[in-house]
């Protein structure tokens, strides 16, 4: 089924195989790797070595279907941020390779690449000197873009994400923390790339803005269609926003690969089990039959909802 | 003060003078120390040696600079130029660990995030680095403007008329309101140029919020009152 053969000589078996199975049996994909648009990454026996000797990734394969949110969910250092920074070539892998649209990153100029990606950091990442909207023209400038014209693009980019047009001339400083958040998501958006990597973008948000973050990611992703590569180490976040999560462990090892409702269902092993918390918590919800029907109720003994017949009227 | 207003013709010359010859000394001053301070921030093994070894510069005492700079440049002794010279290496010396503390100063979540867009090196470095050090280069410039023009005055040992004229001049005809009139002069000098240096960073970083740049005054004042 899959149209782009594998690398020569790959044994039967080899995990990368194992990832195109899935890929490929996932359905909308296949009919999409024929559309000229179409942005896979795929990464291939990927390692990093530091310098210190640390190895935050460890013989790393995955492929990343194009327009659909991958999620790397895993707890701090075990180098979900170097994989994503390893695609923008921030880090350069020590052995393997990554491919975007089958051709290798490391055959790329890096300034060229980091512009044709857009990318979201915490807190924005915005640059402090200059105003709100030369943030959200700043790529768009540096591919030479003329600069009124960047400026009128940021314009309509702070509609996209819900800003008022009235920050326009604000510096970040001026900000509320979700203002700098969604300026940062502008500015990402800016050349229209087709790949936008999210390292963390919702980190250090209050929870209300947090959720409302959120929910605007799940919208644009819906309107604008870019393969979206999002690093986070909140198991609710990765459910609620990808469509493939991909759990991870120490060295970037991946525990499970898989739709949420995948891995809730069928979780690979005790650990994921264990991280996304389907034994106890949140979501090991029990039945309780009350007089007006049956709810659900979590471990904590609070009701999480209702029960409800799908085919009711 | 009746000296004074029979003078002022002399003193307004004399400060011209002095400002057309301190002022080049800190512009070139600023403009070398700038890649000499990239170098010891970016390269860490050597930054301790470079900094050390410029600032030292400064414990050359100026009559010895000027014969050292005479000799090996082949200028004369008693020129403008030695003066020029001498002021910038000073200068030099002073703002160079500046540069190197203002990279420093700059948020390396920005400098990232800059790269991360697709800045090239040279470009970050114009357009983001140095702009963003700037409340710290600012502050270093300060220090740097005011010693070079009181530092400017030892150029009428040379044969160099600037203000420092009237201290000499005071002292051998003894007017003790002369040489008094020649520090207030200097001092007036420094502090207008130090005006019109903080209200030239305002200009060109609207970006700080007034507390910051507060704070920045503050620390100048400090390293001034150390220098």
């Amino acid at each position: 089924m899959c149209l782009r053969p594998g690398p020569v000589g790959a044994p039967p078996g080899h995990p990368l195989c194992e990832h195109r199975t899935l890929l490929c049996l996932g359905g909308g994909h296949v009919r999409q790797e024929r559309d000229p648009g179409y942005v896979v990454i795929e990464f291939r026996s990927v390692t990093k070595r530091f310098p210190d000797g640390t190895v935050a990734v460890d013989s790393f394969d995955l492929v990343i279907p194009a327009r659909r949110t991958t999620v790397l969910v895993g707890s701090s250092g075990c180098g979900k941020t170097t994989l994503l920074r390893m695609i923008n070539r921030l880090v350069d892998p020590t052995a393997g390779v990554i491919e975007i649209d089958g051709t290798s990153v490391l055959d790329r100029d890096p300034v060229q690449l980091r512009r044709s990606i857009g990318y979201v950091l915490q807190n924005g990442g915005l640059l402090p000197h200059l105003t709100v909207l030369d943030n959200v023209a700043t790529v768009p400038v540096l591919t030479g873009v003329r600069r009124r014209e960047a400026r009128l693009r940021a314009l309509e980019l702070l509609d996209v994400v819900g800003l008022d047009r009235s920050l326009a001339e604000r510096y970040p400083s001026q900000l509320s923390g979700g203002q700098q958040q969604r300026v940062g998501v502008a500015r990402g958006l800016a050349a229209d790339p087709n790949i936008l990597l999210m390292d963390e973008p919702f980190g250090a948000v209050d929870p209300i803005v947090r959720k409302e973050l959120q929910k605007e990611t799940i919208r644009l992703q819906r309107e604008l269609d870019k393969t979206v590569v999002f690093v986070t180490h909140d198991v609710d976040e990765a459910f609620l926003l990808g469509d493939q999560v991909v759990i991870l462990e120490k060295g970037a090892h991946i525990a499970q690969v898989g739709s949420p409702s995948e891995i809730i269902e069928n979780p690979a092993s005790e650990f994921v089990a264990s991280i996304i918390g389907v034994e106890r918590g949140a979501r090991a919800l029990h039945r309780k039959q009350t007089p007006t029907g049956t709810v659900l109720v979590d471990s904590a003994g609070r009701t999480q909802g209702v029960l409800v017949d799908e085919d009711r009227p | 003060m009746t000296w004074v207003l029979d003078n002022l013709g002399l003193i307004t010359d004399l400060t011209v003078e002095h400002l057309r010859q301190s002022a080049l000394p800190i512009v070139l001053g600023f403009l070398v120390s700038i890649p000499v301070g990239w170098a010891a921030f970016r390269y860490t093994a050597v930054r301790g040696p470079v900094l050390a070894l410029v600032g030292l510069l400064y414990t050359i005492p100026s009559l010895g600079l000027f014969g050292l700079l005479a000799a090996a440049l082949g200028i004369s002794f008693l020129s403008e130029t030695n003066l020029v010279v001498a002021l910038t290496i000073y200068a030099v010396a002073i703002m160079t660990r500046s540069v190197a503390d203002a990279l420093d100063s700059v948020d390396r979540t920005v400098r990232d995030a800059a790269t991360a867009m697709g800045y090239s090196p040279w470009r970050r470095f114009w357009t983001v680095e140095l702009p963003l050090a700037g409340p710290v280069l600012l502050a270093g410039l300060r220090v740097t403007a005011v010693s070079t023009i009181a530092l400017a005055t030892v150029g009428i040992l040379i044969g160099v008329e600037n203000l420092g004229y009237l201290f000499t001049n005071g002292s051998q005809r003894r007017i003790v309101a002369e040489v008094l009139a020649g520090v207030v002069a200097v001092v007036l000098v420094a502090v207008v140029i130090d005006l019109l240096l903080v209200w030239v960073g305002r200009l060109v970083m609207p970006w700080l919020p007034r507390h910051s740049r507060r704070r920045a005054a503050a620390r100048a004042a400090r390293q001034a009152v150390a220098a």
